[in-house]
């Protein structure tokens, strides 16, 4: 809007007398292809150079957190989906293992694999994105498409296992939506085959290429302890040195029982976080591959969770008990107990938490959600100071940041 | 599951309330929690980040207790520690319950900025030394503060921001059509009858408009 | 030698390279057949847009893969994600800079009529600030759904009256 921008003053004179140079308000956004959705950055820039940034965040501010405070815990699910659409199963597995820690309720084993397995699909699948939507920004149409083509594989294995391409509301508070149909393990076990070596190919576009390198190296440096002091988590964090990862620090849904490596670069600038990604994906091929060759039988939902699971749907339709249990489960929703949780998970973008205040029955009475995107993006402004304008493209399309997580 | 009664972060817990009897047990069901008073906030987090490697902000939020309760409005902490791998919770009540104000901790850590404008725009709780203390996911001149608990969830009805976009398609913010939903039950209530997936409010639907009161 | 006109087509060494036609056929088959959108790439629907867009679905079979995004050289702003109130108001401005002719379309269930998010931030149809022309539903729509759109489209333009538009003061 017009009346944002204040107009630089041309009679301004610094300490020695002379004319400030004049600096020339920029608005970039809400609607531009590089910023990944709708983020709005106004900048002032002295030339070609940014003297100070200033994001403007809100633009897809949907009321989540108000909208959980009027839905049962398994009606809010598809909210989550929305967060980071990019990684819809990631967050639902968050969710629902947040909900689960406030009624103590353990998954059997074999859910967790199944939810590991997705995660780590959702995880190759909004890299992916990144990687073509920052080859794209930076000007390298084909990567974009080599990225979009194994990333309809994926959703055909989305779509094979829950019905949706993604926005998949797969998990439920104490289990899944429904078991692993026959043959999918196998789909999976074909797409981690044939995956590695396109990936490797789109790389070799990028790595070593003079013009992806001029962009980057060096561009948008951020120190270990900014870092730490803003907040910053997963692959952004992890390239500027700082070695976290919830996975194997903290692990959850049976991860310990899996072998994988933690890529931590030491530069971080935006090529650090390219290299960080491109490895994370092979990473999650060689977790999967072992989840699947370990993959467990069993029931694929917590036993008795009476007033938490629906029953199975041929007993809801012939036995009454469950006909009740399934009516009220529906109308009030999965009863917790009253308490308080905040659950992290090591989402593709970065850590996503979930804080539920719940003073009993079905509905929370606060739910917050921590965004990784926020917390990334609140470095902005200390990032994009001193940088070329063009940079600024690089900085952005580097966070890989989604606004339906940031603005909620 | 990771051990939330791991003896390190147990005893970094236990230390801290010895040392600062201000600091009282909060219930939690997973990982160690304390309520403390709001003066105290800055004194506390800078101790919790400095001597007990609580380096890391995970989360800052609040809580509105709603028109009744006393602290209304609770600012709700979360800390990590990097070399730990463990949270704490510190809990603090804003002492005035109408308007709201609880010291700043972007001193500490430059992230609480953004959080704790996110917690004024939702809450209308004022943080005294934020340095740009705005609004941030509603657009400034936004007249309300959401997350309140007697907000409705539709809205209510307020000027477009841009009045030239507004004076041309001649809409505005008007509230959303909940037709009476959301259809749930109330928190807490576990009454069959009440329990109906029947509308919250069954005063209008899209076609009657709600009758003012 | 007079001889009957037995050709049922257009013969060139007849015609001559002319062709004779109605001035409303042949603009609406131009505007059809190179309808470039304007992606208002919002939230997840903005995903599906993309993918429409990438090799598998492929919007450019229609004439429409050049997304650029600027209004200026667009016919079609294609809604995709929720509108907040705080981004009608630059939705709208978009709109405006947009030269006649030009088209909306409300993609997905958010742009429609507010989708699933029926709270205080978000606008509950773009309908509500900008006039729509075709309708899809879907969370998101399958790319199929939304090249289906764009062929409606394309049928709804080819009915319009353009010349006299086009010709008329």
């Amino acid at each position: 809007m017009a009346t944002d921008f204040t107009f630089p003053d041309s009679a301004a004179r610094n300490a020695a007398g002379e004319a400030e140079p004049e600096k020339m308000s920029l608005s970039m956004g809400p609607s531009h292809p590089s910023t990944h959705g709708v983020l709005r950055l106004q900048m002032e820039l002295d030339g070609e150079i940014v003297t100070k940034a200033d994001p403007v965040v809100g633009y897809l501010h949907r009321g989540d957190e108000k909208i959980a405070e009027n839905m049962t815990y398994n009606q809010f699910v598809p909210y989550t989906d929305r967060l980071d659409y990019l990684a819809p199963l990631a967050n639902n597995m968050a969710y629902a293992i947040a909900v689960e820690r406030l009624a103590k309720l353990e998954v059997p084993p074999r859910c967790q694999a199944i939810r590991v397995i997705t995660a780590e699909l959702a995880r190759i699948s909004s890299h992916l994105m990144g990687l073509g939507a920052y080859a794209i920004d930076v000007g390298a149409w084909t990567v974009f498409l080599y990225t979009f083509g194994e990333r309809e594989k994926l959703y055909r294995l989305f779509e094979e296992l829950t019905g949706a391409r993604f926005t998949t509301s797969y998990t439920r508070i104490g289990g899944l939506a429904r078991d692993v149909p026959d043959g999918w393990l196998k789909h999976v076990a074909q797409f981690c085959e044939q995956f590695p070596p396109i990936l490797e190919e789109s790389m070799k576009l990028l790595t070593r290429n003079k013009i992806f390198m001029d962009r980057t190296v060096g561009i948008g440096v951020i120190s270990s302890e900014d870092a730490i002091a803003y907040g910053l988590t997963g692959p952004n964090a992890r390239g500027s040195g700082v070695p976290l990862d919830l996975r194997r620090d903290r692990p959850y849904s049976g991860y310990e029982q899996y072998e994988f490596d933690v890529p931590v670069a030491t530069g971080g600038d935006c090529y650090d976080r390219y290299l960080v990604r491109g490895e994370e994906m092979r990473q999650a091929v060689r977790i999967i591959r072992q989840a699947v060759a370990k993959f467990p039988d069993g029931p694929w939902f917590a036993a008795d969770a009476k007033r938490i699971f629906a029953p199975p749907k041929d007993k809801v339709l012939t036995s009454m008990e469950e006909l009740i249990q399934n009516f009220m489960l529906v109308t009030e929703g999965p009863q917790m107990p009253a308490g308080e949780v905040y659950f992290e998970a090591e989402n593709p973008k970065g850590v996503l938490g979930f804080y539920i205040v719940s003073k009993g029955g079905g509905v929370p009475w606060r739910l917050k959600i921590r965004s990784p995107s926020f917390c990334n993006l609140s470095i902005l402004p200390k990032v994009c100071v001193g940088a070329l304008l063009a940079d600024i493209v690089a900085i952005l399309g580097s966070f890989d940041f989604v606004m339906g997580e940031c603005d909620r | 599951m990771p051990s939330d009664d791991n003896p390190r972060s147990e005893s970094a817990a236990t230390a801290f309330k010895a040392r600062f009897p201000q600091a009282v047990d909060r219930p939690s069901l997973d990982h160690p929690a304390v309520d403390i008073p709001a003066a105290d906030v800055p004194a506390l987090l800078k101790f919790l980040k400095e001597e007990s490697g609580f380096d890391m902000l995970a989360d800052l939020t609040a809580v509105d207790w709603a028109a009744g309760a006393s602290p209304r409005f609770t600012v709700v902490y979360h800390l990590y520690s990097t070399a730990r791998h463990d949270y704490i919770r510190l809990a603090a009540g804003c002492p005035d319950d109408s308007a709201p104000v609880m010291p700043s901790v972007t001193s500490l850590w430059p992230g609480a900025n953004w959080h704790e404008r996110e917690v004024f725009d939702m809450f209308g709780i004022r943080f005294e030394g934020h340095p740009d203390l705005r609004r941030i996911l509603m657009w400034e001149g936004y007249p309300y503060h959401p997350l309140r608990k007697e907000f409705p969830l539709a809205g209510i009805e307020t000027p477009l921001p841009d009045l030239e976009v507004a004076a041309e398609t001649g809409a505005g913010l008007k509230p959303a059509p909940m037709m009476g939903g959301p259809f749930v039950a109330s928190t807490g209530q576990i009454n069959l009858t009440e329990a109906e997936p029947g509308a919250k409010d069954e005063s209008w639907t899209e076609r009657h408009e709600k009758p003012k009161p | 030698m007079v001889s009957a006109n037995t050709d049922l087509t257009y013969n060139s060494k007849i015609e001559g390279d002319v062709i004779v036609s109605r001035a409303d056929a042949v603009i609406n088959w131009i505007r059809t057949n190179s309808m470039w959108p304007m992606p208002m790439g919002l939230a997840c629907c903005a995903i599906e847009l993309m993918a429409v867009a990438a090799s598998r679905f492929d919007i450019a079979r229609f004439g429409a893969e050049v997304m650029r995004f600027s209004p200026r050289q667009s016919d079609v702003m294609i809604v995709s994600g929720t509108v907040t109130y705080k981004m009608a108001t630059a939705v709208r401005r978009i709109y405006d800079q947009m030269a006649a002719p030009k088209w909306v379309i409300a993609m997905g269930a958010c742009a429609s009529t507010g989708g699933m998010y029926r709270s205080y931030a978000v606008l509950q149809g773009v309908d509500r600030i900008l006039p729509v022309d075709v309708y899809v539903s879907g969370c998101p729509p399958r790319p199929e759904a939304l090249l289906d759109a764009v062929i409606r489209l394309q049928e709804k333009v080819k009915r319009e009256p353009s010349a006299r538009r086009l010709f008329s003061a």
